[in-house]
Formats: C-alpha cells, structure tokens, sequence
C-alpha cells in the first residue's frame, strides 16, 4: 500500500521528485556538518582573540592563525608522518579488534580461563608503556613491530570487555530454545552468540580508537625510530623540543582530524557488518 | 518406539506425527534453594495427550507451567515421577527470532543446525510459508514485522525442527485481543495441515478450551492437577458457542476454588 501511495505521489510532481535525492543529501551533510563547524569556528575566535591579548607567550600557546599557517608551510611533512601513524593505528586497532574478541570468546566460553585471563587483562591496562618499552625495543627493534604492540596493549581491553558483555546478554531462553532444536554449543556459539557479539566488539573498537590514536602517539615516543618520518606523534616531540610549537600543534591537529575520520569509518563499517543493530527496534503495538 | 521418531529432521508426514503422544504420570520437580527449603513446582502432576491431540494446560501464573514444558522437552529431569515422549521441541514465550536473519532464515534454523545446506533450507522454509499462509513475508526482517507475524514464524521454526510434539508455552501472551483471536484461528489451521502432538501452556481458559482437545487445569504452586476436561465440540469453535461457554464457566469454577483463600499465608 505505502509503494503504491509513493509512485502516485512522484507521478503528481515528477520533475520536482527527481531532483530531491542530491538535494536533500546536501541539506542532510549541512544540517550534519554545521553544528561542530560552527562550535570549532566560535572556539577558534576565542582562542584568537586570548592570544592576542597577549598574555601568553607563542611558544607556550601559539594563535591559530600561526598554526594554520605552519598547517601550510609544512603539509608535505606533515602528511609524510600522517603515513606510518596511520598504519600504526589502523593495524593496531584491527589487531586489537581480533585478540580482544578472541580472548572474549575464549573467557566466555570457558570459566577456568575466565578466572585465569580477566585479572590480568585488567591488569595490563594499568602497567605503564615506559616500563615495557626498552623490553619491546629489545626484542623488536626501531620498527613498527614494537609501536603496534603498544596499541594493542592499550586497545584490546575496550573491545574484550564490550564482547564479552555482548555474548553473556544472548537470553538464555534463546540458549534452551536452541538446544531444543538440538543445536551443538558450537552451534549455539555461531548462530546465536556470535553474531549478538558483532555489534558489541565494534563499539568497542570504537571506543579503543579514541584511546588507540594516543596510544600511537604514547607508542612513538616510548620507543625509539630510524629513519626521517616517524610519525606524528615523533613529530610532536621533537617539535616541542625545538620550540617549533605552531608546527607541534599542527601536527596535533592533523591527529585531531584523522581520529574522527577512524571513528566514522568505524561506524559506517558496524553499520554495514551489523545493519541489524543500528535499525531502530519494530515494536509491537 | 521413540528412537524412530528421532531421524528426519523434516516435517513428518501426518501419519507419523499422529504415532505417539505424550505421559506424563505423577511428576514433581523442586527447586534448590541455598540456605532453605526448596522451592516445589509440580506436585505429583499427570497428564496425558494421544498422538496428534493439543492438551492445554492452565493454571495461575507461577503454577510450574513452564517447568511442565521444560521437562518434558527434557531440558529438566523430574524428581519423581515419569515422563514418557517422543522428541519434543520448545517454543518460548517470546519469539527470539535472531534479529540478523530474514524471517525465512529463522524458519529455518533448525533445519540449518540439522546441517542442510542453506539454499536447501530455504527452500523447504520458504514452502511452508506458502502453505501457511505467510508467502511475501519470507525476506523480512523481524524488526520489520508486527508481534502476531513474529509469533507465526517462530511456530514456523518449531514446526520445521521436524520433531513429533510441540511444547508452546504462552505463544500469544504478549498480543493484543484481537491479534490473539487470529493467532488462534490461524493455529487451528496451521494443525489442521501439519498434525502434531501439542502441549500449550497458557492461562488464558478460553484459549485453551477454543484450541485444546483436553485441558488440564494446574493450582497455584506447588501446581497439581485439579481437573482435567475433555473438549469433545467440533472444530471451528466460537468464544460464544453454548459448550464453550459452558466449559470454561466450569474450568474457572476449579481455577476459584483450587486458588489460596485470601488472606492466607504462603
């Protein structure tokens, strides 16, 4: 009945209708985009407008008009260190994603391995990186191998812990139904608890990205790097060390960015994995 | 006998499906309580359905109904008692469709974990919604369908596990008045064409004598059987059919006087 009333409704204004979808893809992007543009712009002016007051020094707080321009100057460099920070986030998190769901899977699965593993996982989270850089450095070397272990370090644990909350919310009525049916444990693992996990494992890979981006900057200065482009977070550093601070906030805005770019892939990828769980519920009545 | 049952996860020809049904003689169950004395559901309960009848079985909430049904799906063991039945399938009381299949899909799950190949399972999914009446719906989502639809497709799936007794336990509990009259027209047929062995639980009187064949009425816990009818009126019943009327002023005459009197102590 509704794809009925729908045709006749385009029939009416033709012409119009055809033009609608672009139209109000636009409309939709601007009704998006212009809330946090205009908070950035009404923060940008208020930082401007405290700088110059002058009551701090550029090499303490530089005016976003100078970090714009180092934005300028130094595109070609900053891009060239956006690369391996990017790889480094993006593997690191892809890693975490499959060792936190994994070792969720096997916690819920097992009790003994619950009571064994979960401690320590908690634990991990409270060891500091320095502790455990010169042993990676010493094992892995100046590559990438030992920065991708910090983010994992830092990024499993959001994820294991949403997983394993979403396997233990399947109901357990659904459990005693499937076993009237007949259905294996392995079976009720992949046809229930699975995929009722999915969802919840990329919110937590959403939730380990927003940490895993500082995690690669904690990475990067933690341990050492050969060669001219080590990253944004190296960057920073040796920026700061330097008085280049315009640069180093530059560099920080780049990250700024590249964060929210990851979090909205992250999003788009649920929704195309789990399209079940972004749908808002059909009720009943 | 049982074991011939067990095999074809298909739907069993009619013939078959009538071959056995389900005893129930002198069963309880009692719960373990840490730190008191347990909690007893069922008290020497006995019931019995022949094969291809619908026993309904009706008491007051908290009567040990469900318990009835777990046990005879076998995902209980009774404490006394014996339980005699063919494989038995559950369907809950909420329609716990996966919400990530079609409603196609979720027919067919048993068939799925039974290891048909999926198309395979589809096939004989999508038939039975043709069947029943349901054909157009086979490609929706659960989220897309109203609560008497869900309710449809999860009898779907109990049917399709292909096992010789259906236990339902509260199938239109959560439904709307005029929404449950059609799920009970709509069960009488879907029976009618595919003949099973059922075992309802409900607390709705009327249902039960508009669906059932015989009806047993459970008291409050510890749930005993205070009487149990036979329901001889000839199918399509109406609510306002003179024998259903009378039936179910005599079934809730029982219900009254097996209830605690008021003001009594647990």
């Amino acid at each position: 009945m509704s794809t009925a009333a729908r045709t006749t409704l385009s029939r009416a204004d033709g012409a119009t209708a055809t033009l609608r979808p672009g139209d109000g893809a636009l409309r939709r992007a601007i009704r998006a985009g212009l809330p946090p543009l205009l908070l950035v712009a009404a923060l940008l002016g208020l930082w401007e407008i405290y700088v110059d007051a002058g009551s701090d020094s550029s090499f303490v707080l530089p005016a976003p008009h100078s970090i714009a321009a180092a934005m300028w100057d130094n595109a070609g460099l900053l891009a060239a260190n956006l690369r391996p920070t990017a790889e480094e986030v993006g593997l690191g998190i892809l890693l975490a994603l499959l060792i936190g769901f994994a070792l969720a899977v096997v916690i819920h699965l097992s009790p003994l391995l619950r009571r064994a593993v979960y401690p320590l996982a908690v634990g991990s989270q409270a060891v500091p990186i320095a502790v455990i850089a010169p042993l990676l450095v010493f094992w892995w070397g100046f590559g990438m191998a030992p920065k991708l272990v910090v983010i994992v370090v830092i990024c499993f644990f959001p994820v294991l812990v949403t997983t394993v909350d979403g396997l233990a919310a399947v109901d357990p009525d659904q459990l005693k139904l499937l076993r009237t049916l007949d259905a294996s444990r392995w079976q009720a693992f992949r046809f229930a608890e699975l995929p009722a996990a999915l969802p919840a494992a990329l919110s937590g890979a959403r939730i380990a990205l927003a940490v895993g981006v500082i995690g690669a900057y904690i990475a990067e200065s933690q341990t050492a790097t050969s060669g001219v482009h080590a990253g944004l977070g190296h960057e920073i550093n040796a920026d700061l060390t330097a008085l280049q601070t315009p640069r180093a906030y530059a560099a920080a805005v780049v990250l700024f960015g590249f964060a929210i770019a990851c979090f909205h892939a992250l999003g788009l990828a649920e929704r195309r994995l789990a399209p079940w769980s972004a749908r808002p519920r059909g009720d009943a009545g | 006998m049982a074991t011939e049952l067990k095999a074809p996860p298909a739907p069993s020809p009619p013939d078959a499906a009538t071959g056995e049904g389900v005893l129930v003689e002198n069963v309880s169950r009692t719960y373990s309580q840490r730190g008191g004395p347990g909690v007893q559901a069922l008290c020497e309960v006995s019931v019995r359905a022949h094969g291809g009848e619908l026993l309904a079985v009706v008491g007051p909430s908290g009567c040990g109904k469900s318990t009835l049904l777990e046990l005879i799906c076998g995902l209980q063991r009774p404490d006394g008692g014996s339980i005699v039945c063919p494989p038995a399938v559950l369907m809950p009381q909420h329609d716990l469709l996966l919400p990530w299949l079609s409603a196609v899909d979720n027919a067919a799950l048993a068939l799925r974990i039974a290891r048909l190949p999926r198309e395979q399972a589809r096939r004989r999914a999508a038939a039975l919604f043709e069947e029943l009446g349901l054909d157009g719906f086979q490609d929706a989502r659960p989220a897309e369908l109203s609560g008497g639809m869900r309710q449809r497709v999860a009898f779907l799936r109990t049917l399709l596990s292909g096992k010789p007794v259906l236990c339902l336990d509260e199938p239109f509990g959560a439904l709307d008045a005029i929404t449950r009259g059609e799920m009970q027209a709509w069960l009488s047929q879907a029976l009618a064409r595919e003949p099973r062995t059922v075992v309802l639980v409900t607390h709705d009187v009327e249902e039960a004598i508009l669906l059932a064949d015989r009806v047993a009425i459970l008291s409050a816990r510890p749930g005993r059987v205070l009487e149990q009818l036979e329901v001889s009126a000839p199918r399509p019943r109406a609510r306002t059919d003179g024998a259903v009327i009378a039936l179910r002023e005599r079934a809730l005459g029982v219900l009254k006087l097996g209830a605690p009197p008021l003001g009594g102590g647990a």
